[in-house]
């Protein structure tokens, strides 16, 4: 053991002495281990942090709730102008719906209407206006900075009284003291009663919640929307993700009846489920990984190539120094432990140098798009970077080992 | 007693679709601290004679034994042991490495022999002192003047303590006057009690050795102690 120890630290110095003794070239030919590097590990960083995005901005519509929606949302497998073409659900349905549902936790219809919200001087433009009901705030996780979502008397009396995501609370009041204050939506006046906390998630954008304001629904249709324009949508809560589908059968039973459907008529609605958006979104994500990692996977195997390339020509040029050290009584392995150990060491420092990079770039690219860095891909680099520079260092480094002394010696 | 003894040893090379006898049928047995000369004109095989003793390669018919060991099968690993251990090589055109100082080059065979690293310098040093280059360690081969080069390669093939040196035309690349000088040094080391051989063409490097093998065409022409200048100290010191 204490042998091998030995030979690998002596293996290690010898090859240290060598790159020091060529330095322009060992440069030179980690250059393209930087880049392979430096690409493979800021698409993976980039993928990462997409898809971090996406995985919260999913889970934040909840595993446990249902959508009852004139549309499909995603895996379309009906044509849209057929879903088109369904009648729209509306409130009274939604009420009927709700009588006869047993199984949901809580539900809440909603419906919006992109409103640009005032305070004073400041607005913010062309946001996601939520009608709905006092129930809205139990078929979600949303938490409150201060405040309270509106009651059941207030949703029901229809009161103009608003509550502001975190987002469009910060907009309007940057001093804070947003609650009871009258903020304006298309002129008319509605009182602050509550603020959320920051819900934070990137890739729903306008959806939001921090993004959002939430109002009685009756509100909506009085003020913004003509009622019968706009289909509602039905939040509907399970108690727990085991309890999904059969709050999706009885739904789906419920909403038959209630749309008055023949036996063999098709659904005019569609349910919607988080988990069909992640199967679609995660078939996209693993398109493009595969895609990302194989283009940049090659531009680290081209860094691979041109490493052997370097290799075979230093030890063609070294055949002398070869000879010499084996004649003086190098073994087999001592040479290609040598050539190996050289190889990838090179690679090493030009995959901690495209590491140095990736850091840098994707700390840039971080202003625009989400990246996410993170220690397994600091590993995983350097031990890809090692790993190429044996692998590309071994064929050379046989050949060296391979030698006949007395030809070596010889060699001019 | 003896270090080398070779029995009816043959080398055959194929080249193309011709067999070329570099050796015929050549025994041979060199004592400790024996002083020999290896001559012949070139193509003789005293070349491949030199490489057949020094280990760098094996004899394709016949028995190489070198102290008590049988050398000629075996693989090349076990060749690269015995070279580290028992061989100490003078080449005609030094090979050091360009790019290590003196000391490095010299530290070198102990590096493949498993001596730790603050051993392998004081063991360096010493050779060096040996040699006179104790001002020159740290000078690297295009530093240095030909006969230099030699010392450290001479230092580097005695820094092991080898059963034998091998000189394969040690002086081919030196002038005169610094081959007179190298061969001086040879004799200080063969009074120490060191075993030599040296291979060359030339008669006034050759007379330096207390015996003269002549190869002519792959066979032995001559065998003969010339002590006229030295006397092999066959119970003198030990190395």
């Amino acid at each position: 053991m204490n042998n091998y120890l030995f030979e690998l630290k002596e293996g290690l110095l010898i090859s240290l002495r060598a790159i020091r003794a060529n330095k322009a070239r060992a440069i030179l030919t980690t250059l393209g281990i930087v880049i392979g590097i430096a690409s493979v590990v800021l698409m993976s960083t980039a993928i990462r942090g997409i898809d971090n995005a996406f995985q919260t901005g999913v889970a934040s519509l909840g595993s446990d709730n249902l959508y009852i929606d004139k549309w499909q949302w995603f895996n379309n497998d009906i044509p849209w102008w057929e879903m088109r073409n369904r009648r729209n659900l509306s409130l009274a349905e939604y009420k009927k719906y709700k009588d006869l549902a047993k199984l949901p936790v809580a539900t809440a219809p909603t419906v919006w209407s992109n409103q640009t919200v005032k305070y004073r001087e400041r607005s913010v433009e062309f946001i996601i206006l939520q009608g709905t009901n006092e129930d809205y705030i139990k078929t979600t996780n949303l938490s409150f900075s201060e405040g309270r979502f509106f009651n059941e008397i207030e949703s029901n009396g229809g009161r103009e009284v608003v509550v502001l995501g975190s987002e469009v609370a910060k907009k309007l009041f940057p001093r804070g003291g947003a609650l009871d204050q009258f903020v304006k939506i298309k002129g008319h006046k509605f009182k602050v009663v509550g603020v959320l906390s920051e819900q934070g998630s990137w890739v729903m954008g306008n959806f939001n919640p921090d993004n959002q304001a939430f109002l009685p629904i009756q509100n909506v249709f009085k003020y913004f929307q003509s009622e019968n324009l706009r289909s509602v949508t039905f939040n509907v809560r399970a108690e727990n993700s085991s309890m999904v589908e059969a709050v999706k059968e009885e739904a789906v039973g419920i909403m038959r009846r209630v749309r008055g459907l023949k036996y063999n008529e098709m659904n005019d609605f569609s349910i919607n489920q988080q988990e069909a958006l992640l199967k679609t979104i995660n078939q996209t994500i693993g398109v493009i990984q595969i895609a990302g990692l194989f283009i940049t996977g090659l531009s680290l195997f081209v860094g691979a190539i041109g490493i052997m390339n370097i290799m075979f020509v230093s030890v063609k040029e070294r055949t002398r120094e070869i000879g010499i050290r084996k004649a003086i009584g190098a073994k087999r392995r001592s040479i290609l432990g040598q050539f190996i150990f050289e190889s990838a060491i090179i690679c090493l420092i030009g995959g901690m140098i495209g590491l140095v990079i990736a850091i840098i770039l994707s700390l840039v690219i971080n202003q625009f798009l989400p990246t996410s860095v993170d220690a397994n891909a600091f590993i995983l680099a350097i031990v890809i970077s090692i790993l190429t520079g044996i692998l590309s260092g071994f064929a050379p480094a046989y050949t060296a080992a391979k030698l006949d002394p007395v030809e070596a010696l010889r060699y001019e | 007693m003896n270090i080398i003894n070779i029995e009816h040893i043959a080398k055959i090379y194929q080249v193309g679709s011709e067999e070329v006898h570099a050796l015929r049928d050549v025994s041979l047995k060199i004592d400790k601290n024996e002083y020999v000369a290896i001559m012949g004109p070139s193509g003789s095989g005293k070349s491949t004679l030199m490489n057949v003793l020094g280990c760098l390669d094996t004899p394709t018919k016949g028995l190489y034994d070198f102290s008590g060991t049988n050398v000629s099968q075996m693989n090349d690993n076990e060749l690269a042991a015995i070279r580290n251990r028992e061989i100490g090589f003078v080449f005609q055109t030094f090979n050091l490495l360009a790019r290590s100082d003196a000391l490095h080059n010299v530290e070198l065979p102990l590096i493949y022999a498993g001596v730790s690293s603050s051993e392998r310098k004081d063991r360096a040093r010493l050779a060096l002192e040996q040699v006179g280059l104790s001002d020159r360690m740290h000078h690297k081969p295009n530093e240095l003047s030909g006969g230099q080069r030699q010392r450290v390669a001479i230092a580097r093939a005695l820094v092991t303590q080898p059963s034998i040196i091998l000189a394969d035309e040690p002086t081919g690349n030196l002038d005169t006057k610094t081959g007179e000088d190298i061969m001086a040094l040879f004799n200080d080391i063969f009074e120490l009690g060191n075993t030599i051989i040296l291979v060359t063409h030339e008669e006034y490097i050759a007379e330096h050795a207390a015996r003269i093998i002549r190869l002519r065409d792959g066979l032995i022409e001559n065998d003969e102690i010339v002590t006229k200048r030295f006397v092999p100290k066959k119970n003198g010191a030990s190395k």
